[in-house]
C-alpha cells in the first residue's frame, strides 16, 4: 500500500516520461497484487494485463513519436496543490462517515449483491459470479462497454489514420528509420538479436493456448473475454515488437481487425436478438436452449467471445495504428515538407 | 478502530496526487499519466468496498476452508471495475492518440507553450 504511494509519488516528480511510464507500470502491478488480497481475482488478472501491460507499450508508442523528456521548467504549483488539499481534507472528513471497511453488513453489500450471490449458482449455473454477473445480470451494461471500446478503437484509428490514403501512390520499400534502435519503434524488429526471437517464439503459443484458457474456462474460474482479448492482443503485440511490425501484419492484417473489431459487437448484439426472436427479452439467454441453465451457458460463452473478438481486435487497431504512424509521416512528408511547424 | 478505513486513505492520497498531477504539469503525457493514477484510485476505492473480512474471491467453492459455508467478497464492484479498467486504457489510447497528433501540429505537446503559439497568431 505504501509502495503504491511511494510510487505515485516518483511518477510525479520523475522528469523523464520514459522513467514515469515504467513507475506507472509498477503502480500498476501492485495494485494488482493487492486486488488479489482483496478477493478480487478478476479484476487483479484485468490489472496486470491491462494497466502493467497493454497500457506501457501504448505510453511507450507515444513517447516514440512525441519524444520523452519533459520540459525543464517544473514549477511548484501553489494553487492546484490548494485545490488537491482541499479535495482531499473533504474526502478525509467523508470517510468517517463511511461504514467500516470489510464489514459483511455495509450498504453495499446488502442490496442487490446478496442476491447475485445466493442465486447466480441455480439460475445461471456458472461457479464464477463476477461472469455471471458481467455477462448475464448486467449484460446491457457489458454490452455498452464493448460498444465504448468498439467506439475508441474506432476513433484512434480515425485520428491516426488521416493520410492512409496516399500510402499506395509510395512504394514501401526500405522505409529510413529502421535502423532498430530509438527513433521509429516500428524499427524495433531487429533481425540481430537472437535471445528474443528465440524466447518470443517459445513463448508466442504459450501465450495464446493460456488467452484461450482464459477466454473459455471464464466461467469456472477467473478470467473472461476481456482478459482474455487483453492477453491474446498482448501475444501479438510482443510478436510484432521482436519481429517487426510488418510480421505481424502478415499475421493479423488491418483488413481484419476492422473486421473482428464490428464482429464481436455484432456477435454479441446479434445474441440478444436472438434470444429475442425466440421469444425472451433482449439479452435474455434462458431462452437460447429448451434447459435455461444450458441456456444461460450458452449465451454467456457466445457473449464473452464477442467481448473477447472485440477487445484483441480493438487493442491490436489500437497499438498498430500508433506503431505504424511513423511510416505513414515518412511516406507522407515526401510530398509536403515538414508535417509539423506549418501552423507557427 | 482507524485501521478500518486505511484503504479509503490510500484511495484519497493517490487520487490527490493524480489530481495535483493533471492540474499541476504542462505536459499532456504526463497529464494522461496523472489520469491513470486517478483512475487506479478510483478502482482501489471500489474494490477496497467491496471487500468482506474473512470472504473468498466470488467463485463457487463447495466449503469455505474451515469447513463452513464460505463467505464471498461482493462481485458487483468486481464487475464494474473490470469492464471499467478495459475501457480506461481504450480511452486512454484515444487521449494518447490525440496528443499525438497535437505534437505533430504544435511541434510540442506542452501546453503552455501551445497556448503562447496560439496568443502569436
Amino acid at each position: 500500500m505504501l509502495l503504491l504511494i511511494a510510487g505515485a509519488l516518483a511518477v510525479l516528480s520523475v522528469r523523464n516520461l520514459f522513467v514515469a511510464t515504467m513507475l506507472l507500470g509498477i503502480v500498476s502491478f501492485t495494485m494488482a497484487l493487492i486486488f488479489i488480497s482483496l478477493d478480487a481475482v478478476d479484476v487483479a488478472f484485468t490489472e496486470a494485463a491491462v494497466g502493467a501491460g497493454i497500457s506501457t507499450v501504448l505510453y511507450i508508442g507515444t513517447l516514440a513519436l512525441v519524444g520523452s523528456q519533459e520540459r525543464e521548467k517544473s514549477k511548484f504549483a501553489p494553487g492546484p496543490l490548494a485545490v488537491c488539499l482541499a479535495v482531499g481534507a473533504v474526502l478525509y472528513y467523508a470517510t468517517y462517515e463511511m461504514p467500516r471497511y470489510g464489514q459483511p453488513d455495509n450498504p453495499v453489500h446488502t442490496h442487490v449483491a446478496p442476491r447475485y450471490i445466493e442465486d447466480s449458482p441455480t439460475e445461471i449455473g456458472v461457479p464464477n459470479m463476477v461472469t455471471s454477473v458481467l455477462a448475464s445480470y448486467r449484460g446491457y451494461d457489458t454490452f455498452g462497454e464493448t460498444t465504448v471500446i468498439f467506439t475508441a478503437g474506432i476513433g484512434v484509428l480515425l485520428i491516426l489514420r488521416q493520410r492512409r490514403r496516399r500510402k499506395k501512390e509510395v512504394t514501401t520499400e526500405d522505409p529510413p528509420l529502421r535502423d532498430g534502435k530509438g527513433g521509429s519503434i516500428s524499427g524495433l524488429g531487429s533481425a540481430h538479436d537472437l535471445v528474443p526471437h528465440v524466447i518470443s517464439k517459445l513463448l508466442v503459443p504459450f501465450i495464446f493456448v493460456f488467452a484461450l484458457y482464459v477466454q473459455f474456462h471464464g466461467d469456472y474460474g477467473p478470467g473472461g473475454g476481456f482478459q482474455a482479448g487483453v492477453i491474446f492482443a498482448a501475444g501479438i503485440i510482443l510478436y510484432a515488437l521482436v519481429f517487426g511490425l510488418d510480421f505481424a501484419r502478415a499475421v493479423v492484417n488491418e483488413k481484419a481487425i476492422l473486421f473482428l473489431i464490428s464482429a464481436g459487437v455484432l456477435l454479441y448484439g446479434g445474441v440478444g436478438v436472438v434470444s429475442m426472436l425466440l421469444g425472451g427479452n433482449f439479452l435474455d439467454y434462458n431462452v437460447l436452449s429448451s434447459d435455461p441453465v444450458a441456456g444461460q451457458h450458452l449465451g454467456i460463452l457466445l457473449v464473452e467471445l464477442g467481448v473477447g473478438i472485440t477487445v484483441t481486435a480493438a487493442m491490436l487497431a489500437i497499438f498498430y495504428a500508433f506503431v505504424g504512424r511513423p511510416e505513414l509521416l515518412i511516406e507522407t512528408s515526401t510530398n509536403a515538407e515538414q508535417p509539423g511547424k506549418e501552423r507557427n | 478502530m482507524s485501521f478500518g478505513f486505511f484503504n479509503y486513505w490510500i484511495f484519497i492520497i493517490l487520487l490527490m496526487i493524480g489530481l495535483y498531477t493533471v492540474m499541476s504539469r504542462s505536459n499532456l503525457v504526463k497529464k494522461m499519466i496523472g489520469l491513470s493514477l486517478f483512475q487506479i484510485s478510483v478502482f482501489l476505492f471500489y474494490i477496497s468496498m467491496g471487500k468482506i473480512d474473512g470472504g473468498t474471491a466470488p467463485i463457487v467453492v463447495e466449503t469455505g476452508a474451515d469447513g463452513m459455508a464460505p463467505v464471498y467478497s461482493n462481485p458487483l464492484p468486481h464487475v464494474l471495475i473490470l469492464t471499467a479498467i478495459v475501457v480506461g486504457i481504450a480511452t486512454t489510447a484515444l487521449g494518447l492518440s490525440l496528443v499525438v497528433r497535437i505534437r505533430e501540429t504544435f511541434g510540442t505537446i506542452d501546453e503552455d507553450e501551445i497556448l503562447e503559439m496560439e496568443d502569436k497568431d
